[in-house]
């Protein structure tokens, strides 16, 4: 045995698929919440969950980022088991959550600079990645600025910042965009992109929007009640769709009538508290 | 990573073991070197806030006044407690301010909640920290808002006239021992708000539980004035511990009826098992 090959070190492994899920369940009493998910995520991709209030989506999140323990199947992310291996999923991912993760009562650079440390990104390096972070999203001059003076957008481009200081391989977007003007979701949309371009880094995010979906993702998944009903980039899904004009059309046709399917009253609660909070 | 060349593989082998061995030893002080780091940034963001919000702890303070001032001055006139040696305002002094930490820390939890419905919680638990980093920095941090009550319920003791012992030694200890009993009632609380999970029913329960672990002690009377089944109460409630140490450390002639020693170490166990606890049901907050 080469004693070379036994430290483990932060070495990550290179794989070709960057999420894969096996018949990844998850059940919250009788409600199947997330119904044997089959993915498989190329390295470097950005990939859409779209999917109606209560469709699974976040529920899915939650699960490859080891928050939600998975009911039945696997998942790898970054080549890590989810639940046998979850500090090594950890290290490897960044998570903007759907609800808010910046702390209002501390400042934009100390709110990065807390993440920056619990990631044991090295001192020097730290400071480096974070001026450079500041300045990639704009925000360099309201640094020292309290986070709860903030608006939404600058909220969110604070959030996608403090997710990729320990510069992750597989980055986890949780409805980046909801409740944010055309202009602030616009600058969201362009550092999605430079992320995939500059870091390289393999992108799941989840949406509600179709232009968003279709301006983004190389591949999307339609949900639906926990289950995908339709996979495929946002051209295919429009052909099959009896060549639908738009993604939105055929969200319709594979989701059936938006309408009636959305959600709980929780579900429904949760969406407009966050729209509000960032709005 | 070089490969080794053919002829040098049995030595390597036989390093390998002795390597995995010092390998592991280095892991491990790498791990409490994190552990550690991890603690103090979780500590340094209630700093900020402290600094931040310093009405806080002016309000904090109303509280820990008037029991000082009025039923303090009453029972001090009525001699009504038997408490030895020393005059009553001594031996409530220790009593009202482990009184004052114990509020600060209990409601504690209600920051865990309120970060579980933000999202800023997922975003800790996405992280690699230690669990049991992200709770004893919440430990810490409750005990250095309480500290900001030693201060408070010191000046005014000694307003008073209170016989309190200023050794350096004495300040230290009593500093420790604070830090201590919010550290344990603060993660008692986080805790609790990991079962209970909802800010009403948190509040109801905080509320519920503040008086029994008050009057269950030896905070404003002294053990031997209870009834044996009280006693037997008091006695498994670590607030008879803080008060206990505080009342040696901080009042001149104060002695302690269980040993400062015996304090120290029922309180740091009762730290260890709630911050175990607390470890493993804090990712069970999510929701
Ligand atoms: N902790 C929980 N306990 C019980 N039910 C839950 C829990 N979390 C989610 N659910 C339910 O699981 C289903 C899927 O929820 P999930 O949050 O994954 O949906 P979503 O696709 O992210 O929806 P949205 O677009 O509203 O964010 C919903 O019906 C929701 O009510
Ligand atoms: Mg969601």
């Amino acid at each position: 045995m080469n004693p070379l090959e036994t430290t483990p070190d932060k070495a990550r492994p290179v794989v070709a698929e960057a999420i894969r899920t096996e018949g990844l369940a998850r059940s919250f009493g009788d409600l199947l919440a997330v119904d044997h998910l089959d993915l498989s995520i190329p390295t470097g991709s950005i990939f859409g969950l779209l999917g109606p209030n209560g469709a699974g989506k976040t529920t899915t999140i939650k699960m490859l980022t080891t928050l939600l323990e998975p009911t039945s199947g696997h998942a790898t992310v970054a080549g890590f088991d989810v639940q046998r291996q979850p500090r090594e999923v950890r290290r490897a991912i960044g998570y903007v959550p759907q609800l808010l993760s910046v702390d209002g009562t501390l400042t934009g650079r100390e709110n990065l600079i807390v993440f920056a440390r619990l990631y044991s990104v090295p001192r020097q390096e730290r400071i480096r990645r974070i001026e450079q972070a500041l300045e990639m999203i704009g925000l360099t001059d309201a640094a020292d600025t309290l986070v709860k003076r903030y608006s939404g957008g600058m909220i969110r481009r604070l959030e996608i910042a403090q997710a990729i200081l320990h510069r992750p391989t597989v980055l986890f977007l949780d409805e980046p965009t909801v409740g944010l003007d055309p202009v602030a979701r616009r600058a969201v949309w362009d550092h999605v992109k430079e992320l995939q371009t500059s870091f390289g880094a393999t992108i799941l995010l989840t949406t509600h929007y179709m232009e968003e979906a279709e301006m983004l993702c190389d591949q999307v998944a339609i949900m639906h009640q926990g289950k995908v009903v339709a996979l495929g980039s946002p051209d295919q899904l429009k052909s099959e769709a009896d060549e639908a004009e738009t993604l939105d059309d055929a969200f319709v046709f594979f989701a059936g009538s938006s309408i009636d399917t959305g959600g709980t009253y929780r579900d429904t609660a949760r969406t407009r508290r966050t729209a509000r909070r960032l709005g | 990573m070089t490969p080794q060349g053919h002829d040098a593989r049995p030595a390597a082998l036989a390093d390998a073991h002795q390597s995995t061995r010092d390998g592991a030893l280095l892991r491990g002080v790498q791990a409490c070197r994190d552990f550690v780091k991890q603690v103090l940034i979780i500590a340094w963001i209630e700093t900020r806030k402290i600094k931040r919000d310093p009405t806080e702890l002016v309000t904090r303070a109303i509280q820990p006044i008037l029991w000082l001032c009025i039923f303090g001055v009453v029972m001090n006139r009525a001699r009504a407690i038997p408490t030895g040696s020393l005059s009553y305002l001594d031996f409530m002094v220790p009593g009202i301010l482990s009184q004052s930490v114990l509020f600060i820390a209990i409601f504690y939890g209600i920051a865990l909640i309120w970060e579980r419905d933000l999202g800023l919680l997922h975003k800790f638990l996405v992280s690699p920290a230690y669990r049991g980093a992200l709770v004893t920095g919440k430990a810490i941090s409750a005990g250095l808002r309480a500290m900001s009550q030693a201060i408070i319920v010191s000046l005014l003791g000694l307003l008073m006239g209170a016989h309190l012992n200023f050794s350096p030694v004495a300040i230290m200890g009593m500093l420790l021992f604070i830090v201590l009993g919010a550290a344990i009632f603060s993660t008692f609380s986080l805790v609790i708000a990991c079962i209970v999970k909802t800010r009403e029913r948190f509040m109801g329960i905080g509320q519920v539980l503040t008086m029994p672990l008050f009057f269950a002690s030896n905070a404003i009377y002294p053990l031997s004035l209870m009834p044996a089944w009280l006693k037997l109460v008091a006695r498994i409630n670590p607030l008879t511990y803080q008060v206990d140490a505080l009342r040696t450390l901080m009042i001149r002639g104060g002695q302690s009826s269980m040993g400062i020693s015996l304090d120290l170490g029922v309180e740091l166990l009762v730290l260890i098992g709630l911050i175990m606890l607390g470890s493993w049901m804090y990712p069970k907050a999510i929701r």
